[in-house]
Formats: structure tokens, sequence, C-alpha cells
């Protein structure tokens, strides 16, 4: 097999790999966000809930996880691998951005709630004008951290199948002999991904950059 | 006859394109006390940072004694030991008591046994009024304290001579007396020290030499009388008018 | 109860995976911090070269997944002419996957500490080393410690993947108990609860060293003077 042909087939993979990325990294970020608003400002037993649901989720490792969602949805609906994987990565996803953002709803004081609620915004208004466009920015760096994490812990649905880089290396590094050649070849792809990602989240944050003196 | 202990000529320091000071002139005797004054941002601290070296200068000669410790071949670990420093944020180590902090200098460049450094820390520690608080640990000590602490540390190496980068600007105000009590008397004991400071009083009273430096050069040197007196320069005068305006209100207060 | 019949069968299993499971980590954890604090003080304290480097192999290891590392090291290296176990492969891509993440940890205190107490040590004579030693490292692991704590809990779940190269661990016997009694989810609920208890007993060992090491004022700017 000529060495194009090699590459090639390594990196027809990253569809795989993006595809995944692209419906986890979103419906772990919709969840969490939810979940971290409801545990801030829904109460105490919304707060007790997720509290607890963060606690074991995070404290499972993601591939046991992913194995207990994988079997639950293929046996419940019949989904294929890629989207099983995939909806479970973005459930696990959801605990840690979950945390990411609670974090970081937590850390706008307490006072900005007040100053909100004093000029007569309500709730769901002080939420949306002040909290959230300032929590947004804390959020940044620790959620840039998350999505690389994403993308690194796609290649655990090669243990359900799907063809993605990591399966693809090895399908060709037996077929070829080459192993150390593929799996270089994955971990390359691989950086380069989560090396793009940082770039692009990096340069958000410097947009999103509040001025202010050193 | 009296004899020079640090001699520095012509010392230059440039970070870049920008130059912090330029040909400094100085020589401090044995038992002087040498108060440098001036604006903030006017080099003074990195000129003291350079006299033991933790910062290099650019060009120009120090000696100590009869040693130049700018030259090449010089042992810095060496050189510093015998120049104590005194830093305006303390910078004590916070993971060990003040005694620890006192001893391990001597355990450690001066290869002291653990006993004699022992008794010399805490011997250290009371000749600045902390024997009581040697098993303290920064974090409950007061400002003050820390920085007689920090003292007592430069001390414990018995340095030829000591250096005072602002050792008050970071203290409150009541606890700026306790610290020139303790400078005060290095200075009578016959320690030789140069001080950064802001503390006009403690410079009229204990100062043998006034240095003024503004914008990396030393604008005029005298006697305290000198010059809150008879300064020679415009803008020594302005220089002093305002600090006194400034520092003398409070003192007055308190 | 069906669940509970698959613990009861698969216990003593279990808990010899288990026993696996911490091994890796406690091995993985090992390698990483020697050679992660090498890296930290490497890229704070070294050379422009060596501290390029550091960075590097810190980039590279926190850029690609573990899984990958793991082949490469077990499936790839022998046809470089050396061929590890499936332990020793396990070991050594934890450890040097961990490595780079400690390091950061590390970095981030030692930078910390850094420049101002580096100061205050040369102040008294103390050399570059001797400060480091002396002054810097004993502050900057304490300081780590609680951003550190995170690291062994990581692993622990990290190491979960190993059973991929067919090492023994908690997830190799789940996978058998998954196959021989064809209850795959509850095989696999049945591990999670055992790594979640592991993981707790983990977290509040750490929470006491973090109490047990704390330095009094440091932490806190009460005076009680």
């Amino acid at each position: 097999m000529d060495i194009g042909r090699f590459f090639q087939y390594i990196a027809s993979g990253t569809a795989y790999t993006l595809g995944v990325t692209l419906i986890a990294l979103p419906s772990g970020l919709i969840l969490g966000m939810l979940f971290a608003f409801l545990a801030v400002y829904a109460g105490k037993i919304a707060t007790r809930f997720f509290s607890i649901y963060s606690t074991i989720m995070r404290g499972i490792p993601p591939i046991v996880l992913l194995f207990i969602l994988y079997f639950l949805m293929s046996g419940a609906i019949n989904l294929t691998p890629f989207w099983a994987g995939s909806v479970s990565l973005g459930i696990i996803s959801s605990a840690y951005q979950m945390e990411i953002f609670r974090g970081a709803i937590l850390s706008v004081s307490a006072d900005q709630m007040m100053a909100a609620r004093a000029i007569g915004l309500s709730k769901i208004q002080a939420i949306r004008t002040v909290i959230f466009p300032q929590m947004i920015r804390i959020a940044i760096p620790g959620w840039s951290n998350e999505a690389a994490i994403v993308i690194k812990d796609s290649s655990l649905v090669y243990a359900i199948g799907v063809p993605e880089i990591l399966r693809r290396a090895q399908l060709i590094s037996a077929s070829t002999q080459q192993p150390f050649l593929a799996y270089t070849t994955a971990a390359f792809i691989y950086f380069t991904l989560v090396f793009i990602t940082n770039r692009l989240l990096n340069r958000a944050e410097q947009k999103l950059t509040i001025p202010s003196n050193p | 006859m009296i004899k020079p202990i640090l001699t520095v000529k012509n010392l230059t320091k440039r970070y870049g394109e920008h130059t912090v000071f330029e040909n400094i002139n100085l020589t401090v005797n044995e038992g002087d006390t040498i108060v440098i004054i001036g604006p903030s941002g006017t080099g003074k601290s990195t000129f003291l940072r350079c006299l033991n070296l933790l910062t290099k200068p650019n060009g120009g000669q120090i000696w100590l004694d009869d040693q130049e410790i700018t030259a090449k071949d010089v042992d810095e670990d060496q050189v510093r030991q015998h120049i104590g420093m005194v830093f305006q944020n303390f910078l004590l180590f916070n993971h060990l008591t003040a005694l620890e902090n006192v001893k391990l200098g001597l355990i450690h460049v001066k290869h002291m046994s653990k006993e004699a450094a022992e008794a010399k820390a805490r011997e250290e520690l009371a000749r600045v009024g902390l024997a009581e608080q040697a098993d303290h640990y920064p974090g409950q000590l007061s400002g003050g304290q820390q920085q007689r602490v920090g003292i007592a540390r430069a001390l414990a190496m018995d340095p030829r001579i000591m250096l005072f980068d602002e050792p008050t600007s970071a203290l409150d105000p009541e606890l700026i007396g306790e610290v020139l009590e303790v400078m005060r008397k290095l200075s009578f004991e016959g320690m030789t020290m140069i001080v950064v400071t802001h503390e006009m009083g403690f410079a009229r009273e204990v100062a043998d030499r006034i240095v003024f430096m503004e914008k990396g050069q030393i604008v005029e040197e005298g006697t305290p009388d000198q010059l809150f007196y008879h300064p020679q320069h415009e803008r020594t005068r302005e220089f002093l008018w305002k600090i006194t305006e400034l520092y003398g209100k409070k003192e007055k207060e308190a | 109860m069906e669940w509970f019949q698959l613990l009861q069968r698969f216990f003593g299993d279990f808990m010899q995976g288990a026993g696996v499971t911490l091994e890796l980590t406690a091995v993985g954890l090992l390698i990483g911090f020697v050679l992660g604090l090498a890296l930290a003080l490497a890229k704070t304290f070294g050379a422009p070269g060596v501290s390029k480097f550091a960075t590097g192999y810190i980039e590279l290891f926190r850029g690609t997944p573990l899984l990958v590392q793991l082949f490469l090291i077990y499936y790839g290296l022998p046809s470089l002419g050396l061929t590890l176990s499936q332990t020793l492969s396990a070991y050594l891509a934890l450890g040097l996957n961990s490595a780079a993440y400690q390091a950061e940890y590390l970095r981030g205190a030692i930078q910390a500490i850094g420049d101002a107490q580096m100061m205050a040590g040369r102040s008294i004579g103390l050399s570059r080393w001797q400060t480091i030693r002396l002054v810097i490292l004993p502050q900057a692991l304490r300081l780590a410690l609680p951003a550190w704590s995170n690291e062994p809990i990581s692993l622990l779940k990290t190491t979960a993947v190993v059973f991929l190269i067919a090492v023994q661990d908690l997830m190799a016997k789940a996978k058998r108990a998954a196959t021989t009694t064809y209850n795959p989810i509850g095989s696999y609920i049945a591990v999670a609860v055992i790594y979640l208890v592991m993981v707790f007993i983990l977290d509040a060992l750490l929470k006491w060293l973090e109490r047990k090491t704390k330095i009094p004022g440091l932490e806190t700017d009460t005076n009680p003077a």
C-alpha cells in the first residue's frame, strides 16, 4: 500500500471523530448550562439533585458510563453505535460542563444580582442581561479545556466499533504491519484537532475580554 | 583612617532601550548609614538589587571591601551572604517558622551545626524583639513582626553591610515605628546600611548622608542638614517640600 | 434480585480487578509525579532549549488521547524493537500521560511562589538549586496540592481504558461478567459503583492530606497577633 493511501485511510476517520465531537460537545453544552442555572437558581431541591447527578457522573470513568449508556440506548431505541456513542459522550460531558458553568455563575458576585434587581429587573431578566454575559466570559477557559477533553474522549467510541481515527489506525496497522506509523499518524491528527480548537477558543476569549487597566 | 566598605563606580542598568540608571557613583564607609530618597520609579530599588547582584548591572563596577564583586569569576552566593537585604514585601519563607527562616541560611550557607544555628537564630530574633514569636509562621505574624524577622534573617549572616529596600512602605502606619526602631538601633550600633525609604523623620535623625535620586541619576548628596535646609538643586527642594507635606502631617498626627 | 446475584458471583473477581486498577493508579501517579516535577522545574528554571522541550512534551501528551498513547506504546514500540508487556505498557502510558498533567499543576504553583522567594533565598546566599530545594519546592508542593488532588482521581478513572490492551483491571472483569451473564448493563453498573466508592475514598484521603500539610496562617490573612 502506498504511503498516501495509508495516511488518507486513517485521516478519513476524522469525519467520524469530528462528528462525535460536534454532537457530544453541543449537547453537553445545552444540558450542562441548563443544569447549572437550575442548580444555582431553582431552589434547594434542584441544587441537591444536580449536585448528586454531578458527583455520580464525574465519579465514574467515562468509558464505563459510555458502555452503560450505549447498552441502555441500543437496547431501548436501537441507535447505531455512532449515535449512541455521541449522545452518551454528550451526557457524560454535561456533568463536567455543568460544573464549569456553575462555578462561573457563582463567581459572578451576588452583588451583581442585587444591583440588577435594584433597578427593577426580574430574576430571569437579571440572569439574561447581567449574570449570563459575565458568566460566559469566566467559563471560557474551563470550557476550552473541556472541548479538548471531548475531542480526546471521542476516541473511546473506538471500543463500541465506530470507525473513527483510532479504529482506522488499528485496522490499517494490522493489514500493513506498520503500527508505529499508524498510531503516530492518529496522534498527529488528534493533536492538530485539539490545537486548532484551543486556538479558536483562545481567540474568542480575547475578543470577549472586558477592557480594564492592568 | 576611614575605610570604604562599598564602592560603586559608573554603575549602569538598562532594560533594552530603557535606562533605569546610569553612571552612578557612591562610596559607603564603615559604619555609615546612607539614606536614598527620591520619587517612585527612579531606579532606587533596582540600584539596591544591583548592589548584591540580584539584578545584573549592564556596566560599571562594585567593590565590597577590596573585592570587585562585578568581576567575572566571582561566586555570587559567597558575595550575597556578606550583603544583607531587607525587602519591601518582607519575602519571608512562608513555609517556615520565624526561627526556621533565620536558621535556613546559617545551616545551608554558613554550614553551621543545627544547635549552633538554633542558638544564633534565637539570639538574632531576640535582637529584633521577637524571642517570643520564634515558633510562629509568617502568616501568624503582623506585618511589622514579619519585617523584623526579615531583618533578623539578614543579620544572622553577619553581613558587612545591610540594604533596606523601602522596608516600611508595605506596613500599616501603626506598625512602622517598631521596624524603624530596630533600624535605628542597628545604625547606632555601627552597622553599615543603605536604606531606601520615604520616612523623612528617620532619614533626618539617623542618616550620615542622604542621597537624592531622580530619573536614574544622583541629583544631590549630603548630610541631612545640607539637604533639608540648604538644598543646592531646585528639584531636591521640590521633592522634599512635597514629601514633607505628605508625610510630615502624618508624623504630627501620630 | 438478579443484579445482586451478579455482584455476588463476581465479587471476588471484581475485587481482584479493583486491586489492579489501584496498582495502575499508584504506579502511574508515581512515575507521573517524578517526571512531572522534573518537567515543571525544567519549564520554569531550565535553559531556553530545555524549557522548550518540556513545553513540547506537555503539549503533546495533553493534546492526544491516552488511548492513542497506549496503543502507540503497546502495539507501536515493538516495531522499533522495544516490546513491553501489557502491564508495563499500561504503567508507562499512564505515567507519561500523567506527568504532563502533573507538570502543569506543579508549574503553576512553582511560578506563583517563583521570583520573589527566589530573590529572598538568593539574598542570604543560597544557591539557585538550594533555593529551589529548600524554599520553593516545600511551598510549591503544598500550594499545588488542592489543584493536584484532581490528578489521582482523574488518573484512577483514566486507567479504565487499559482493558483494551487486555490488562486485567476492574473494567476487564466487568467485560468478562458481561459476556458470561449476557447482562452488560448490570455488570457495568456494578463496576461503576465500585469505581465510585474508590473515588470517594481517594477524595476523602486527599482532603485529609490537604488539612495535614496546611501551613498555619498561609492561606488566610488573619493575624492572631
